[in-house]
């Protein structure tokens, strides 16, 4: 490309993984710090989450005679419900302030910018889950800060962080993706609510580790064809913006 | 006997068209290097998708860009390294400040000594004093001098200016003219589109107005004077 070169170039850095992976960090901490200002995401997400504990707790209080049978869906249903509060804003704010032609015309690869994306998201994810589950044990006094539990939890955040960043992408530009990401972003979550409620379920059972790991195993193979097919798509969604 | 020049942009038989409307026909033409050309044309006229088009961020139905010797439908991710845009909306995020928007897409175009390159060009655009404070206190103007040193941080041999007079006071008229020669004399090959013939006429080195998707060249008959 010697052409290109003018009389005088600003020098740029050799590529290879760690220049990646330093587009991949630079993506994600400016998400971080502009969310760390307006506190949108968060903010949001962590409101919501616990009023739907409190509401669960009142709804249940009266007739459910041993609590465990239904936190482990209660926590579920609120991480999903939570996340897509905030998934949406992951690409919107982007569109809406015409900021994200300005990462697509960079010269970075289009899965940096979506993992950029994601390692944001699981951030704000993980800062919800750790006020959500001190709540439920003061709402329902069932301890969900387990190990295994704890896992599943992250394993299963890393799977709807990576599915929900990369439906947000999708819907980014629909006029109405406050509403259709939920309606297209629920039904993939199927597989991982399920293990995760069952995966919870196991440990608050007490019916032993054994029990556990197919649940973790399934959580896990969802993880990594979520990001397989992340990668495949990420280039075709953003060919025409 | 000199050798030919390649042109760093090369657009030929570009058609593009959304729907049933064509936006783009048969759009033909070169910027060399240290060249600055214009285009004029009314509100959606097709100025906006020919930059898209030569950004490399919309690909035309037919036809062909050229960036230098590379065919930008086959280039790499890496081509947008030497492509420069201002676009119509500034692309700074309005919770940084100044030089936290310039260092993020330092870091996004991996620049080996950052911070001299972003200081020069805050200096430059008069922005230095405002430099920590958040983007969504700048005036119109800050933002777009600040968007044009987004544009040109990297330095690269093409840019493309979509109105960058548009919110610029006499003072940011005065700091585009002269960036603009300072590109001319540095050998880049310059895009711009704006609505105003006077600022036209004050940059560019050639004009073309986009009628009814095709390119009329506008003749520039005190060009020597200018030069």
């Amino acid at each position: 490309m010697a052409e290109l070169s003018g009389a005088e170039r600003v020098r740029s850095r050799e590529g290879g993984v760690a220049a990646y992976l330093r587009r991949v960090w630079a993506v994600a901490e400016k998400d971080v710090r502009a969310e760390m200002r307006s506190k949108e995401v968060v903010g949001t997400m962590a409101a919501f989450a616990l009023l739907a504990a409190v509401v669960f707790g009142l709804a249940f209080d009266l007739r459910v005679p041993r609590p465990e049978l239904v936190v482990p869906g209660i926590l579920w249903v609120i991480v999903l419900f939570a996340g897509v509060l905030g998934l949406h804003r992951s690409f919107g704010s982007e569109v809406e302030r015409g900021t994200l032609a300005g990462l697509l015309l960079a010269p970075v690869e289009r899965s940096a910018i979506f993992l950029g994306k994601a390692a944001a998201n699981l951030l704000y994810f993980l800062i919800v889950e750790a006020l959500l589950l001190p709540a439920l044990l003061i709402l329902f006094d069932v301890n969900l800060i387990e190990p295994f539990i704890l896992l599943g939890l992250f394993l299963g955040t890393v799977g709807y962080v990576g599915v929900g960043t990369l439906f947000a992408a999708l819907t980014s530009r629909n006029r109405a993706k406050e509403t259709l990401l939920p309606v297209v972003l629920l039904p993939v979550l199927a597989p991982l609510f399920i293990s995760g409620v069952g995966l919870t379920s196991v440990i608050l059972d007490n019916r032993g580790t054994a029990e556990v790991w197919p649940w973790v195993g399934i959580i896990g193979l969802y993880d990594a064809l979520v990001f397989a097919i992340a990668f495949l798509l990420v280039d075709v969604i953003w060919e025409q913006i | 006997m000199t050798q030919p020049i390649e042109p760093l942009i090369r657009c030929e038989h570009v058609e593009k068209r959304f729907g049933h409307k064509r936006i783009l026909r048969d759009v033909s033409f070169t910027v060399a290097e240290g060249e600055v050309l214009s285009l004029l044309g009314a509100n959606g006229s097709g100025k906006t998708t020919l930059l898209r088009i030569i950004s490399a961020l919309v690909r035309p139905d037919k036809g062909e860009v050229w960036l230098g010797p590379v065919p930008l439908s086959s280039a790499a991710d890496g081509i947008r390294r030497y492509i420069g845009v201002v676009a119509h909306a500034p692309l700074l995020y309005d919770r940084l400040s100044g030089i936290e928007n310039l260092d993020f897409y330092a870091r996004l175009y991996d620049l080996a000594e950052p911070q001299k390159r972003i200081e020069k060009l805050l200096r430059t655009m008069d922005l230095w004093q405002w430099r920590d404070d958040a983007v969504r206190t700048y005036s119109r103007g800050m933002s777009q001098r600040l968007a044009i040193a987004r544009a040109v941080l990297h330095d690269p041999p093409v840019v493309i200016l979509d109105e960058p007079d548009t919110g610029l006071d006499l003072q940011g008229i005065q700091l585009l003219n002269e960036l603009l020669a300072q590109l001319r004399s540095r050998g880049r090959a310059v895009f711009t589109t704006t609505h105003n013939l006077e600022h036209a006429k004050n940059w560019s080195d050639r004009v073309f107005e986009l009628r009814s998707g095709h390119l009329h060249q506008i003749e520039l008959p005190d060009r020597i004077e200018h030069r």
